[in-house]
């Protein structure tokens, strides 16, 4: 067990590695000065309070992403439709945020449970035509998709716009209901805690409490999981709902937090990052945290590095896809590992 | 005719010398294994399962790649790498699973890769022309047109045969060829390979079943963990030994089935008429069995003749057309699996991967499978991780699991170990009824000891078992009663197993005996309790 979790982390850094150097020979082909472009790539995020801050924050929404499809993940299920949930869950929340009338705290509290049940019933859908009529959640998460982020736009444009505003933006939040910042240089607010407190929720149901370890079998093997009783299509449709509305959440903590007015005019794209993330932290909700620190790192790497030299911050999806590929690709590195075995077999049988 | 000393009886046609294959998971299936054979015997490999057997042989044939070790084919250093390699090299294998196409001809597959052209198209007459002489050759007679999928196991495998003697195999590696027959189709298995050999062939004899050893080898190489223990003429060893080198102790080769009580118990579980038709084929027809506390009702029968759509059924796993089942009292009909074990129900599955366990979960993991949601492991909510743990190490300890600790992956340990932790699961929850569906499938005899043991003692106590079993001695040996299933049928029902002949028995499993249904079902349900 600990040798294998070892050799995960040992290919995991060997890929990012990899496409480090693939990221700097692309750097070299399209740059001027590609050493200085690529040092404002790596040091960017470290070159002023705002940055860094700026890359704390971007860590927050890319957390919670990660954790929906970590745990639909968990139960074997697909789940492309962490984008939808999120961006409806912020629409939710821009909504309850507008209209109720309640004192601090609770007023945030109330629209973070809208965003949740907003989520929720994103992941529902999916999950019921997965039970009911075994539909393939992908296709019906991916599309529906579309819907929320065109479902949320009408809602925004006709009922939450605001007509004094030259943009097309929702109405301002009630402050009552906002998440406070902790200073003034960086956005980076109270909804960190509620992140953190998201990803231990999260372990603890998947690995300490029954209804996880029904998720978690059923991901193992669905067969052994139905021969020993454990209700699957329950399941299925339990983890989409569960992981929408974790999505839904990180939609409503981002509007509660940074923006404070509803504000996109696209899907933001942290739902398919989701995805990015949970194959980084191999659907461990603990490792979540971290695989999104490292996604917003080499985003807001990429932004600092596409303003002040001459390489487009696209370059870090080239990154980003080569260690996707490494790390999903099973048998990269497969031979050292067998090295590996072979070695510890042998000491094993001259011990004995 | 063995140990007729023919002169070139002593060349090793086959040498293998050093072999270490250690699989991903750190599993080392074979280390520093030397094999030899000689021209023109019938050489035993015997050990208990997972103790490298089809490994080796799979190294021999391509399938896998040796990290170690050298093969040299009649004196010569060879490299195979891939099952083309060792055909062109006269290796034929026969698999334990018949790899045919069952909607082609038997001349059509034993041609397939190396067909007669007639232009460009396939000379369908040539082909079977060329399959009926090769049957006539070795004796080995398969009707050429007919389709393999209407064909009993026994000619699928003499298909296999001569497809490897067709492509000029002259050493044949038979992996478990007796596992799937009858009594009947063993003995004219045997007549075909000994005449094989007197044409000089030579072949690898692949089983667990010593008394065929016995009967059919000249030598008999031995493998435990892996390792090689010996080779021996085999007219110089008796079965005992053979079995003390396979598992390193004296055992008891004959399981002793459960007392009768004297007084039968209630009835525990009930099925009535059931039927079940699967892609298009009705594999379970009117079934009707009971089985009642303290006794072993067994199934006898070849396998796919309905035994796994049965317990599927019982277990709620597929639903049936028509029919009831009763589990202690309570109607199970349509109900699903975990509804039907909270009635008391456990079940063996036939294919623990498949079924019995997530390999990639821990053992603990594994064994709370059924009870994650009951105390003391759960309070309903939360798992009580210090309750898992220990009844992991207390199973552990119980049931001889042979793992590093109750952490360790299902899928790193060795087949009886796995087969072990399924047991371990479903015996421990004081079950009132048990579907116990080949359990002893592919383990050794160490561990088919326990199982068996284990069997019995649940039947003493009270719990009632039904008994899935291909091997006709085990499933004799062990049942209180008996009834064999031909096609999804019940053809024939024994009140009493003590005295009945293995040969009889194999008459019903060929379907070409049967008693009336209406008898059948009449003497199991309508004999009044004692």
């Amino acid at each position: 067990m600990r040798r294998n979790a070892w050799f995960e982390l040992l290919r995991t850094g060997v890929a990012i590695a990899a496409a480090l150097i693939i990221g700097f020979i692309v750097t070299s082909l399209v740059s001027e000065s590609p050493a200085e472009a690529f040092g404002y790539f790596l040091k960017g995020p470290f070159t002023s309070i705002r940055r860094f801050g700026s890359f704390l924050e971007a860590a927050v929404p890319l957390t919670f992403t990660g954790l929906a499809v970590s745990l639909v993940f968990s139960a074997g299920q697909f789940n492309m439709g962490a984008e939808g949930q999120f961006f409806i869950g912020a629409v939710a929340a821009t909504a309850a945020g507008i209209f109720l009338d309640l004192p601090p705290v609770i007023h945030t509290v109330a629209c973070l449970a809208a965003g949740m049940v907003a989520g929720a019933i994103g992941g529902f859908i999916p999950g019921i035509l997965k039970a009911r009529w075994n539909a393939s959640e992908l296709v019906a998460s991916l599309m529906l998709n579309y819907v929320f982020l065109k479902l949320g736009m009408y809602l925004i444009t006709y009922h939450l716009r605001d007509p004094s505003a030259g943009a097309l933006v929702s109405l301002p939040l009630k402050e009552s209901s906002w998440l406070p910042q902790f200073t003034r240089t960086t956005k980076l607010h109270a909804g960190v805690f509620v992140m953190f407190l998201v990803v231990f929720a999260c372990y603890y149901f998947l690995y300490r409490t029954s209804k996880g370890y029904e998720a978690r079998m059923t991901g193992q093997n669905i067969s052994f999981a139905r021969y020993s009783g454990i209700p699957v299509l329950k399941v299925m449709l339990l983890i989409q709902v569960l992981g929408g509305a974790v999505a839904g959440l990180g939609g409503a903590v981002e509007m509660l937090g940074i923006y404070r007015r509803f504000q996109w005019q696209a899907s933001p794209g942290y739902g398919f990052d989701g995805v990015i993330i949970a194959i980084l932290a191999r659907n461990n909700p603990l490792l979540v945290p971290l695989a999104a620190v490292f996604l917003a790192y080499l985003r807001v790497g990429a932004d600092v590095m596409a303003m002040y030299a001459d390489v487009s911050a696209e370059m870090v999806s080239i990154i980003q896809a080569v260690i996707i590929l490494l790390v999903t690709a099973e048998a990269f590195l497969a031979g050292y590992r067998h090295r590996l075995t072979l070695k510890e077999v042998k000491q094993r049988a001259s011990a004995s | 005719m063995r140990a007729q000393a023919q002169p070139q009886a002593t060349d090793p046609i086959l040498l293998m010398k050093g072999i270490t294959k250690v699989y991903p998971n750190g599993l080392v299936a074979n280390s520093n294994v030397t094999f030899e054979v000689r021209k023109g015997e019938i050489h035993a490999l015997v050990g208990e399962n997972g103790a490298g057997k089809t490994t080796l042989m799979k190294v021999l044939f391509g399938l896998e790649k040796p990290d170690e070790g050298s093969i040299f084919i009649k004196g010569e250093e060879v490299r195979i790498s891939s099952p083309n390699d060792a055909i062109r090299y006269g290796v034929g294998m026969v698999h334990q699973h018949f790899m045919l196409a069952p909607s082609l001809t038997v001349a059509e597959n034993i041609v397939l890769g190396a067909e007669p052209r007639k232009g460009i198209w396939f000379d369908r007459k040539r082909a079977e022309q060329v399959c009926k002489e090769l049957s006539e050759k070795y004796g080995l007679h398969a009707e050429p047109a007919a389709k393999i999928k209407d064909v009993p196991v026994g000619i699928r495998q003499r298909v296999e045969i001569l497809k490897a003697l067709m492509r000029g195999s002259d050493i044949l590696v038979l992996d478990e060829p007796t596992a799937v027959l009858t009594p009947q189709e063993t003995d004219e298995l045997f007549e075909a390979l000994k005449s094989l050999k007197a044409m000089g062939h030579t072949i690898i004899f692949i089983s667990h079943k010593l008394r065929e050893v016995k009967e059919l080898s000249d030598r008999v190489t031995v493998l435990r963990s892996g390792k090689v223990i010996g080779t021996r003429d085999t007219d110089q060893v008796t079965v005992e030994e053979i079995s003390r080198m396979m598992v390193g102790r004296d055992v008891v080769l004959k399981p002793m089935r459960p007392k009768a009580t004297g007084t039968r118990g209630e009835v525990r579980l009930l099925a009535k008429n059931l039927n079940l038709v699967q892609d298009g084929t009705q594999v379970l027809k009117d079934v009707t069995l009971q089985v009642r506390a303290g006794e072993i009702l067994g199934i006898a029968g070849v396998e796919g003749n309905g035994q796994v759509e049965l317990a599927e059924v019982i277990t709620g796993l597929s639903p049936c057309d028509s029919g009831e089942i009763w589990v202690c009292g309570q109607d199970a009909t349509g109900k699903s699996p975990g509804e039907i074990r909270d009635m008391g129900l456990s079940h063996i599955p036939q294919d623990r991967m498949i079924f019995g366990v997530a390999s990639n979960a821990s053992i603990s993991e594994n064994l709370i499978s059924t009870r994650y949601d009951k105390r003391p492991v759960s309070n309903g909510f939360s798992l009580d991780i210090k309750a898992v743990a220990k009844l992991g190490q207390d199973l552990i300890s119980r049931f001889g699991i042979k793992a590093s600790s109750a952490q360790q992956a299902v899928g790193t340990l060795s087949g009886g170990n796995i087969q072990k932790v399924v047991i371990a699961r479903e015996f421990s929850t004081e079950p009132k009824v048990i579907i116990a569906n080949q359990p002893t499938r592919g383990i050794d005899i160490g561990a088919t000891e326990s199982v068996h043991k284990y069997l019995v003692d649940a039947t003493e106590s009270g719990t009632a078992v039904l008994l899935v079993s291909a091997d006709l001695t085990e499933v004799m040996s062990l049942s209180n009663r008996l009834i064999v299933m031909y096609e999804g049928q019940v053809v024939a029902y024994f009140d009493e197993v003590q005295g009945l002949e293995e040969e009889e028995i194999g008459l019903y499993m060929l379907g070409l005996k049967r008693q009336e249904p209406d008898e059948v079902t009449a003497s199991m349900m309508g004999r009044p309790v004692e």
